[in-house]
């Protein structure tokens, strides 16, 4: 069997769920976890899965009035031509923008195929990047795709290319704030990072056609509500990082091939849904199948991937449940009752844990010691 | 984090039962804290939807803005909050008392307001509602009530020391707890407050894991806020929200505000009673000895704070200047450090964390030369000489200063360390508090066979040049910076 | 064709010129390791005093300090030398020369031509006097804060530093500055920059300390930037290990490996552990004792004949201070032979030369990174002190372990971003070390 065939094997009946901006800079959350990459890979949808399981996913719900405002924002930017943001390129940006052409790549209708869409934009960009044109230009919309494990994988930005001599500009519109020239750290790297994704694959575009990768600009046009108002601001992001990273992590992301290897050859993480899309599949199966590719749970899954909380109580009583830290200090062991049974004497420590035990016994003395003294 | 952080992490863990991180509280605790248990509405910068407040545990002020997209109702929202807090404000303001007899005596209040919201998010609600407020001109085609700005600028006072390590004024329920209590889930599940409270008080008649599964559960357990739960939006918020703005006349509209208002309290009023619970949990912790100086130095920054509102103080820039940015970055590292060596000296947890660390060592005295006199400058200086047996694995090493909490933090400088079989001798010299007598005054040298502790944790105060004004800003640094006055486009700034 | 000291003298010149012919507030000089920055600062320091001008001096530490004022007082005989210090400061005798007073006021120091004191004694100065000229040392581990307070006291600055190496550091989270210009946690040079975009700093191009075994890596792993190249070539500096017969340990082997090759990684089983895991720091203090128990030789354009290794120029450099006790600790129980041998951490080591150095690697044992392990400046530390050779020790899995390292720091607007990436540099290096590893049996 293939790779791909094993893959949709894995995945079973439901339907693909292929990656996007958002998951591919997701990516940076734990690329250490194999069950991620290969899930992710298999284009498996973890919230089904989670779903399937009985486990409440705490990830990627939005409020639909936070969506409702983002909406508008949006619109707000692109109206007319995208009037407000052609201003914000030359108020803020400094970027002489005289007269600039508007290309609409957006569906047509709801029949417009991706796929369609994809040859369009491609056509449409680079045919840009090899004119010498010196008015900017506007991209709405635009479909890119980017090699992931090997496998093409499509992505569909809200955003806007801009290109201008012979540079391309992303533009990436979001919805939160920037307050006195400050915003959420985490919110701008999050945007940081899904623009990096876009940065690449419009440079693996370019590449492909056999044009200069580099006419992408990794400087990205962030455009933000202003204040408490929702007028328009912009500011220059540099993610020369997060493309750095991004890059390598899609290059040492372990071959799905090898990860395949491991595993038995009739797995299947197939929630079997009904019609009506709810899982039927008995979860302590799917459980059992999903527990088959390891994991490396860590709390902060639980704000980066559907399946946190599955993994969370797969790994009840381990000490990565109570974080990073503890685990680094607990040097090494990793079963909380073991690092309390070696703390509180009650076990002999093993041939490598001799230093560890000492200070947990050491500490655990002092704790006693000066708890006792005021009980 | 530390070793012993970890430890009782595990142990909690291991047993479902919280484990106490500090022998003391080091906190200090108002006999009459106000909470504030906000809610925003999502999408949109700190727009406020509701808010419960009060000193009243059992009759909280219900604040609910009308019509949350709407500038005046913002300004009336604020309007609102400013009357449940500058009230008490002024009164702890007016009730003063003197420093000290003698002429240099301030006037000091007598208690100062204090704050508590449910997490930090709840803290940049406030930071956040007090830039929206304090900039604003209270005359002029863009005026709002003057307690609406006089709010922002206090607001921005509370939540910049909430910045202070040793802050009292503006303190985050969950911080508070996780201060003193180790939960055996990690420090992301711990800022939900209602996870952490679940391992404190979980509800009558659950068990630990069965009361975290539910305060996990956004439906039971509504999130501590400013967000609301998306399902929640999704429901009812929106539903209701749309029903306001198509309502036709004002008896629909209230009509629907009352059902807004009694869907709102249901969303904060958990929050609000586990907040209360983490106060009465906390105030039974025994407070340690240190917190009264600090707290007296809180009740000085606002007694002077107030003054200078009083007496028509402009509101806070938008941004800190180059000399402000230095000032307070020095302010924050010296409270910190303070901070941090009163707890050592105060609590033998945290003198324990710092033994296993190897900041301090404890042992006994296994010689000790009272007497010993070295020659000074002008005369002789008395400089006992105490040597102690430890088997604490110290870092410390010869030519280190180091204090014993005991004795108020006296000094000593380490002069030489010798490995013995069991452990390690430390030779220290004493260096002061000892009274001003070529003999030591009583009890002020530990004494042959004592159990003593060292550590290098001390607090430091540095003197410095002044910090530029921001007229003096140097070229280094960009040059003076533009005047910081609000200007009419603050006054006018858009909410929407 | 130009030699490197040419070049290095050429570059000297025009420091010198830009710095007091042109007008100009502020110079910066930008400097590898062992580019010849203190050597630099005294020299320019001199020549201003010389001809007539008062020089003020800034450090960072009180060994910094001391170790200028023997320099200009050396090169300034007759001229009075002032030492800046806290009360109760006892200067080392070096220090003391005819020429050197020593004062905690600057105004008790009225005649000197030039004074030198760290910066958080100038910092502290209250006086109506100004220096026409000040030279700053160190200028990259200086906070900016500190730079806002000193400023008025000079016209014209010349601030030298390297900006591999660790950044200053404070315990306080400065999220409220981040991306202002002004940010005070920032260092000195970097704020000065971003407001004065004009100045260009200048580049030292040639580094009398590296090895040209060690050049390379060092300036691709941490000065992407810039160009810099080794004093001496290859066959220079050398490094003898009288060779042992039977026996023939792990240690042996990867210090031989060092002599030939300039770098060398003992490599432990993989192993989660404590940061002082025990075997690891037993490892790196037998590889320090094991250079002199041997006989080590080297051999240098200072000694061309050879000469015999000794504890004072071996250090050992981990990243945090229990690691450092606990070497030491292993030291000592090895006998009089490791007295000498310097332990220490990598901000410490930071300024400091040697001739070999071992180091513990700061990944070793971990399970994951944090921002303060992968710090570039740390690991350019520990790297770059060595004339001859380093030896890294550490436990299998770094790699693994850098893969697996989330890659999600916050990100601030207009925030300071400064290259290389931690990550990448520590890739960089493993990439070399893993053509240079021994594995350590267990
Ligand atoms: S939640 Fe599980 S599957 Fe997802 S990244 Fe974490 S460990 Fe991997």
């Amino acid at each position: 069997m293939s790779v791909d065939e094993r893959l949709n094997a894995l995945r079973g009946t439901a339907p693909r769920k292929p990656h996007n901006a958002r998951t591919l800079a997701a990516l940076a959350a734990n690329p250490g976890c194999r069950r991620r990459t290969l899930l992710d890979a298999a284009g498996i949808d973890k919230g089904q899965i989670a779903q399937g399981l009985g486990v409440r996913i705490s990830i990627g719900q939005m409020s639909s009035i936070a969506i409702a405002r983002g909406k508008g924002f949006e619109a707000k930017v692109k109206a007319d031509g995208c009037a407000e943001l052609l201003r914000l390129l030359r108020e803020h940006i400094g970027l002489p923008v005289a007269e600039v052409h508007y290309h609409d790549l957006n569906p047509a209708d709801t029949d417009d195929r991706i796929t369609s869409r994809l040859r369009r934009s491609q056509r449409a960009l680079q045919a840009s990047a090899e004119s010498n044109e010196p008015t900017g230009t506007l991209f709405d919309h635009p479909i890119l795709q980017l090699t992931v494990n090997g496998v093409q994988v499509r992505i569909e930005p809200d955003l806007i290319a801009f290109k201008l001599g012979n540079q391309f500009f992303i533009v990436e519109i979001k919805s939160f704030a920037i307050l006195d020239g400050t915003a959420n750290s985490g919110k701008v790297a999050g945007a940081a990072q899904q623009s990096a994704v876009y940065v690449l694959a419009m440079r693996e575009m370019l590449q492909t056609a056999g044009l200069d990768p580099d006419m992408v600009s990794d400087q990205v046009v962030l455009v933000c509500p202003k204040d408490f108002s929702n007028h328009p601001v912009a500011e220059l992001l540099d993610v020369r990082k997060q493309l750095a990273t991004l890059k390598r992590q899609l290059d040492r992301m372990e071959s799905v091939e090898s990860l395949l290897r491991l595993l038995p050859p009739d797995l299947s993480f197939d929630p079997r849904l009904d019609a009506a899309g709810r899982p039927t599949r008995d979860p302590q199966e799917l459980a059992a199948a999903v527990y088959q590719v390891t994991a490396r749970y860590s709390p902060e899954c639980l704000d980066a991937c559907e399946l946190g909380g599955v993994c969370r109580a797969e790994a009840s009583g381990m000490v990565p449940v109570l974080g990073r830290v503890v685990r680094e200090d607990l040097g090494g062991i990793d079963s909380i009752k073991e690092a309390v049974e070696l703390a509180t004497g009650l076990r002999e420590p093993d041939a490598g844990q001799q230093q560890v035990a000492d200070l947990l016994r050491r500490a655990y003395g002092m704790r006693e010691t000066a708890l006792g003294a005021v009980r | 984090m530390t070793i012993l952080t970890s430890l009782a992490k595990a142990l909690a863990a291991y047993s479902m039962t919280p484990q106490q991180l500090t022998v003391y509280r080091h906190l200090h605790i108002s006999s009459k804290p106000i909470v504030i248990v906000p809610l925003t509405l999502a999408g949109e910068t700190n727009a406020p939807l509701a808010a419960m407040v009060g000193p009243d545990r059992a009759r909280p002020t219900l604040i609910v803005t009308r019509q949350p997209r709407n500038r005046a109702e913002r300004i009336e929202f604020a309007g609102r909050l400013a009357s449940e807090l500058l009230f008490p404000i002024e009164t702890a303001a007016q009730q003063t008392q003197a420093t000290g007899p003698g002429p240099n005596a301030r006037l000091r209040v007598v208690d100062a307001p204090q704050l508590w919201v449910p997490n930090p998010a709840g803290i940049e609600f406030i930071r956040t509602l007090g830039r929206m407020t304090r900039l604003r001109f209270i005359e002029g085609p863009w005026a709002v009530p003057k307690k609406v700005r006089d709010l922002g600028i206090w607001l921005t006072w509370f939540a910049e020391q909430a910045e202070f390590a040793d802050t009292g004024a503006l303190i985050a329920a969950t911080q508070a707890i996780a201060a003193v209590w180790a939960t055996g889930q990690s420090d992301l599940e711990d800022g939900n407050l209602a996870a952490q409270m679940a391992w404190l008080a979980p509800p009558e008649g659950m068990d630990v894991a069965a009361a975290v599964s539910r305060a996990e559960n956004p439906q039971l357990c509504p999130p501590a806020g400013p967000s609301t739960d998306p399902t929640f939006d999704r429901l009812f918020l929106e539903p209701a929200l749309r029903d306001l703005a198509t309502a036709r006349n004002p008896a629909a509209h209230n009509a629907v505000h009352r059902r807004l208002t009694a869907m709102l309290e249901e969303q904060m009023r958990p929050t609000w009673e586990l907040t209360w619970t983490a106060i009465d949990l906390l105030r039974d912790v025994p407070e340690a000895p240190r917190v009264p100086k600090r707290w007296e130095q809180q009740r000085d920054r606002f007694t002077s704070f107030h003054r200078y509102v009083a007496d028509g103080g402009r509101p806070q820039a938008k941004r800190d200047s180059a000399g402000r940015s230095a000032q307070r970055l020095a302010e924050l590292e010296q409270r910190m450090a303070a901070f941090e060596a009163q707890r050592a000296y105060d609590d033998p947890l945290v003198i324990a964390d710092h033994r296993l660390t190897g900041e301090a060592f404890a042992g006994q005295v296994v010689d000790v030369d009272p007497a010993r006199r070295v020659p000074g400058l002008r005369r002789n200086m008395l400089r006992p000489l105490v040597t102690v047996a430890t088997g604490d694995q110290t870092h410390l090493d010869v030519g280190q200063h180091v204090y014993d909490p005991a004795r108020n933090g006296q000094q000593a400088v380490i002069e030489s360390v010798t490995e013995t079989e069991d452990g390690w001798r430390i030779e220290l010299e004493l260096h002061n508090q000892m009274g001003s007598g070529l003999t030591a005054k009583p009890g002020s040298v530990p004494t042959l066979g004592e159990d003593v502790t060292y550590t290098s944790v001390t607090e430091t105060f540095v003197r410095r040049r002044p910090w530029p004004t921001r007229d003096e800003t140097p070229w280094t640094h960009g040059g003076p910076p533009p005047d910081s006055t609000p200007v009419v486009e603050d006054a006018a700034e858009d909410w929407s | 064709m130009t030699t490197p000291h040419d070049r290095a003298e050429i570059k000297t010149a025009q420091i010198l010129t830009a710095f007091t012919d042109g007008g100009h507030r502020g110079v910066v000089v930008d400097s590898p390791p062992g580019a010849g920055k203190s050597t630099l600062v005294g020299r320019v320091g001199t020549e201003i005093a010389a001809a007539g001008d008062p020089v003020a001096v800034v450090a960072q530490t009180n060994a910094q300090v001391d170790d200028l004022v023997v320099k200009i007082a050396n090169r300034l005989p007759g001229l009075p030398v002032g030492r800046l210090s806290r009360d109760g400061y006892q200067p080392p005798p070096t220090v003391l020369l005819p020429n050197v007073q020593v004062a905690s006021r600057v105004d008790d120091l009225p005649d000197c031509r030039v004074v030198v004191g760290t910066a958080a004694k100038w910092a502290q100065v209250q006086t109506a006097r100004t220096w026409p000229w000040a030279i700053v040392d160190e200028a990259y581990q200086m906070r900016s804060d500190m730079l806002l307070l000193i400023v008025p006291l000079f016209e014209q600055m010349l601030l030298v530093g390297d900006p591999g190496q660790l950044d200053p550091f404070s315990p306080i989270d400065g999220e409220r500055w981040a991306g202002l210009p002004w940010d005070p946690m920032q260092s000195a040079v970097a704020v000065l920059l971003r407001n004065n975009p004009h100045i260009v700093p200048h580049e030292l191009p040639v580094t009398w300390r590296l090895p040209a075994s060690a050049t390379r890596l060092v300036q691709t792993a941490f000065y992407p930037f810039s160009q810099f190249a080794p004093g001496t070539h290859d066959g220079e500096r050398a490094t003898h290990v009288p060779t042992v017969g039977i026996r023939r340990t792990a240690v042996d082997e990867v210090i031989d490996l060092a002599a030939g090759s300039g770098w060398g990684f003992l490599e432990l089983p993989h192993r989660n552990t404590l940061r002082t895991d025990a075997e690891t720091v037993a490892a790196t203090a037998d590889v320090a004792v094991r250079l002199l128990q041997r006989g080590t030789e080297t051999r240098c354009e200072q000694a061309p004949g050879g000469r015999r290794l000794t504890a004072a120029r071996i250090a050992v450099g981990a990243a945090h201070r229990d690691q450092v006790a606990a070497i030491t600790r292993a030291l000592r129980a090895r006998g009089e032979i490791a007295d000498g041998i310097r332990v220490d951490t990598a901000n410490r080591l930071q300024g400091a030369e040697f001739d070999i150095t071992v180091i513990l690697h700061p990944l070793s044992g971990r399970i994951d990174a944090t921002p303060f392990h992968l710090t570039p400046g740390r690991l350019c530390v520990l790297t770059s002190r060595h004339r001859h050779a380093c030896i890294v020790v550490g436990r299998r899995g770094i790699p693994e372990l850098l893969d697996a390292h989330p890659g999600t720091e916050p990100v601030h607007l207009k925030g300071f971003i400064k290259f290389p990436d931690g990550w990448e540099a520590n890739q960089a290096v493993l990439a070399h070390l893993a053509n240079h590893r021994v594995s350590a049996p267990h």
